[in-house]
């Protein structure tokens, strides 16, 4: 059995700071609007564009796959030349939850949940009350992705 | 019990809107009364801390779940510690009604 992914997007030093306003805007400039970037993509940009790795090389530190890192670093680029070109603020957070063995799937929505009442046991789904749910243990498609190189090897040799 | 639904729009045809501390409204829905409560996001504009922010305004409103498109690496902490639950739905073309029906299942 494949093992569950530990982590996501793996981002060794946070950001010192938790973003950027532009100064001596001229009146066209949209400084009141902001730019959301994403941890990922802050981290994607510091291993490439800072620390000089290759893109191979950052989606092993990010533990994604290339493919992956690739997107997140176009995302990057993207909303940063938003941001420089209309002048608009850039705010550095967020970043997606992780899933692991405390997640639970329903085969009557397809929701996923987690369970924050450990004195009892989870029965049914807390959305549409289905009775048939699992502890989490498929990867979906969204998270396979951002899975490890190995872990997607070991599932090319079972499924070939 | 209280249950939020972050949605893109402030009717009940509006979509699940993917973002959990920034998102347009949220929906809570009461399944005992089938009271249903409609509110701007507060904090959909804050520069910083809109999850936490978010999820504050929710736990005053006496809400133990929420459904949401995602939550931030930061939020489960503060949920787990509240005894919130929460629900990730990751198609989020599903409209409120549609979640609100769910709901009623149980
Ligand atoms: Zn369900």
């Amino acid at each position: 059995m494949c093992p569950r992914p530990k982590r996501l997007r793996k981002i060794s030093d946070p950001p010192l700071i938790a973003g950027f306003k532009p100064y001596g805007a001229s009146d066209r400039a949209l400084t009141r609007e902001k730019v959301f970037l994403h941890f990922e993509e802050y981290e994607a940009l510091r291993l490439c564009d800072h620390k000089g790795f290759s893109q191979v090389e950052a989606a092993l530190a990010m533990e994604v796959s290339r493919p992956t890192l690739t997107r997140i670093y176009a995302r990057a680029l993207q909303k940063i030349a938003d941001a420089f070109v209309n002048g608009k603020q850039i705010i550095i957070e967020g970043g997606k939850i992780f899933f692991d063995s405390e997640w639970y799937t329903c085969e009557g929505c397809g929701c996923f949940f987690n369970h924050p009442d450990k004195a009892s046991s989870v029965e049914e789904c807390p959305l549409c009350g289905h009775s048939g749910v699992s502890n989490y243990t498929e990867v979906p498609e969204e998270i396979q992705e951002k899975s490890c190189r190995r872990r997607r090897l070991r599932r090319g040799q079972m499924n070939p | 019990m209280k249950t939020a639904i972050t949605s893109t729009g402030k009717d009940l045809n509006s979509t699940i809107d993917g973002r959990f501390g920034r998102c347009s409204y949220f929906v809570i829905y009461d399944t005992e009364l089938k009271s249903v409560e409609i509110m701007p996001n507060p904090n959909k504009e804050a520069e910083e801390g809109a999850g936490p922010s978010s999820v504050r305004f929710l736990a005053s409103k006496g809400v133990k779940k929420i459904v949401s498109g995602e939550f931030g690496i930061k939020i489960k902490s503060l949920l787990d510690s509240l005894k919130i639950q929460m629900i990730v739905m990751k198609t989020e073309d599903k409209t409120i009604q549609e979640v609100i029906d769910l709901l009623d299942h149980n």
